[in-house]
């Protein structure tokens, strides 16, 4: 059965595509205007005004820089240690928590994870973790201060715990019977079986290690171990980019710095807006799992 | 008690294997958690590295009562709390209304290409957003030349205070929108496709179907997603704050968190003010989840807890 559109319908339905069409434009614009500003002659950028539909002069010299860049070129490799490292503890950590929590036969399991959802809501604070990384362990200037911190998140525990419940008793029980013991279980059945939601976490993981910047600044303070956040704070919010156009006479200076600035943009994002497409079922399919944690 | 302590101690001799591979998440806790939170009474005290936590001297309430009394208490405050209004006031609708909209899309596919670029900004790092703000906003960036198209006047966005709160939260909105809608778009296929064929009969209109179906099937998802909001409102992003303000705006940007690292961390070290100071927030933000929380179980019986 068809019901004919009265002619309300078929105005909303046309204003609600240009709202859309509206949306995408402005979603995607900014990145586009960065990708256009990054290949474009510095000089020429510099006296240019207003929207960039195309590069103005297409030019890779600023590439060339930004890829020369000591500073850019160690903070990849630290934050390339960081993910990986850290990822592969982080996943450590929540799938033993996550598998012990979810086991009927641990009587403490309810007061820990009540303890765990507590942290949730109410924390110590900065400065007194601050103290505590710093002063007390002494993980100060140290790549550890930013992956030993935050080794379980309370919100990705939950969701492998809620992951590992619904895999069935009677199969984990009929391991034990053969002789299978706990560590053995949760290897060889239990993670094999929830790769889908470990594929989730290490997304989640990943990426958080890959944006973080704030505990570098708390911690790490020798310029070799700045992770590539950090070097990005320097060349994009407090504008140095004197590292990069050292060769430059002075009033070029002003003009390559701008256009290095677009290309360390580049630079940096490229590499998730590469992988994104293959990403993206992944968060999705995290976010819908956190959303139904009950 | 001690009866249950033998349970517990039954209970482990049973499974030594699972409090084994139970306890470096429960050290975890302890020490990265807990051990802060016990930190924190330091802001009853006046804490010097040298004498330790427990070595320091007990001052009371004193550093609160010097926080309520300064110039910035009033000043962090405020602006904390407009800037966390701000973005429940226009951040917390738009994904619920881009959902409904999308939702009334008939194109599969265009539908499925809005979402997909929606979702892209969520994936910058916010240091890279922020730059990208910040250059946009500069006296001769992209901001102020289409401003100056429209006969505005170029100015130097970020220096003026008065648009410090815009610029936040129109980018929070930018960044966040499409990836905030997955969840409502989640909420949405769930309901029970009988309900629109029935109402087709009865010859609702597609308004009426909206309000009395489709918003009614999302309400429990926005009422959580509510109180979660209204629990963290004392706790603004301020990653991003930190990333975008400078003293020219403090009058409007600097709220309790960027004020507690500044005076704690970066500018000075007054370890025991701060914590009174970061303490005094996380109290208001739990009682205003305990709160929110009461007043959703009373007026709707959606409740977190």
């Amino acid at each position: 059965m068809t019901i004919k559109r009265t002619i309300g319908e078929k105005l909303f339905d046309s204003l609600n595509v240009l709202l859309m069409v509206l949306l995408i434009i402005i979603t995607l614009y900014p990145l586009w205007h960065v990708l256009n500003a990054s290949l474009s002659d510095s000089n020429r950028l510099m006296a240019h005004s207003g929207l960039l539909l195309l590069p103005d002069g297409f030019n890779l010299d600023s590439y060339k820089l930004v890829l020369s860049n000591p500073s850019i070129l160690s903070g990849y490799r630290n934050t390339l240690v960081i993910v990986v490292l850290g990822t592969a503890l982080n996943l450590l950590f929540t799938i033993l928590g996550a598998y012990t929590l979810s086991r009927k036969s641990f009587m403490l399991r309810n007061p820990i994870m009540l303890a765990i959802v507590f942290t949730m809501f109410f924390n110590g604070g900065i400065i007194p973790t601050y103290l505590l990384i710093n002063n007390t362990l002494h993980l100060g200037n140290n790549l550890l201060a930013l992956i030993v911190p935050g080794l379980v998140s309370s919100y990705n525990l939950i969701i492998m715990r809620t992951a590992f419940q619904g895999i069935s008793e009677s199969l984990l029980e009929s391991a034990r019977i053969d002789g299978a013991g706990e560590m053995r279980i949760l290897w060889r059945i239990v993670v094999p079986l929830s790769m889908p939601v470990i594929a989730v976490m290490i997304l989640f993981y990943g990426v958080g290690h890959w944006n973080s910047w704030f505990s570098a600044i708390l911690y790490i303070r020798d310029r070799d171990l700045y992770p590539l956040q950090l070097v990005l704070r320097e060349i994009l919010i407090q504008n140095s980019t004197d590292s990069m156009t050292t060769s430059a006479a002075m009033g070029d200076k002003e003009a390559i710095g701008e256009s290095v600035k677009y290309a360390t943009v580049m630079v940096a994002t490229l590499p998730i807006l590469f992988i994104y497409p293959f990403l993206q079922k992944y968060f999705v399919k995290g976010v819908m799992i956190g959303a139904i944690k009950e | 008690m001690t009866q249950k302590l033998s349970l517990v101690w039954l209970n482990y001799k049973r499974n030594k294997v699972i409090y084994w591979m139970a306890l470096p998440v429960v050290l975890y806790f302890l020490i990265f958690k807990y051990l802060p939170m016990y930190g924190a009474v330091i802001a009853f005290k006046e804490y010097t590295v040298g004498k330790g936590i427990w070595g320091s001297e007990w001052v009371g309430l004193q550093h609160f009562r010097d926080f309520f009394q300064s110039y910035y208490f009033w000043r962090v405050l405020k602006n904390t709390l407009i800037l966390s209004f701000y973005q429940l006031l226009f951040g917390f609708p738009a994904p619920i209304l881009l959902a409904l909209l999308l939702n009334e899309l008939r194109h599969e596919l265009f539908k499925r290409t809005v979402q997909t670029v929606s979702y892209i900004p969520h994936f910058i790092s916010l240091v890279v957003i922020c730059g990208m703000v910040v250059d946009f906003s500069s006296r001769d960036g992209l901001f102020n030349s289409i401003i100056t198209f429209f006969g505005g006047e170029s100015s130097a966005l970020l220096s003026d205070p008065g648009n410090f709160r815009t610029i936040y939260t129109a980018s929070s909105i930018w960044q966040e929108l499409g990836f905030s809608t997955i969840i409502y778009l989640a909420a949405l296929s769930g309901i029970n496709p009988e309900l629109y064929d029935a109402s087709k009969v009865d010859g609702a209109s597609r308004i009426r179907r909206v309000w009395h179906i489709t918003l009614p099937g999302i309400i429990p998802m926005i009422v959580i997603l509510l109180i979660l909001r209204i629990g963290g409102l004392m706790e603004i992003g301020f990653e991003k704050v930190i990333l975008l303000y400078n003293p020219n705006v403090y009058d409007t940007a600097d709220v309790i968190s960027t004020f507690v690292y500044r005076k704690g961390i970066s500018e000075s070290a007054e370890f025991s003010y701060t914590t009174a100071v970061g303490l005094f927030q996380s109290l208001v933000n739990f009682i205003l989840l305990i709160g929110a929380n009461r007043l959703s179980k009373a007026v709707s019986d959606n409740k977190l807890f």
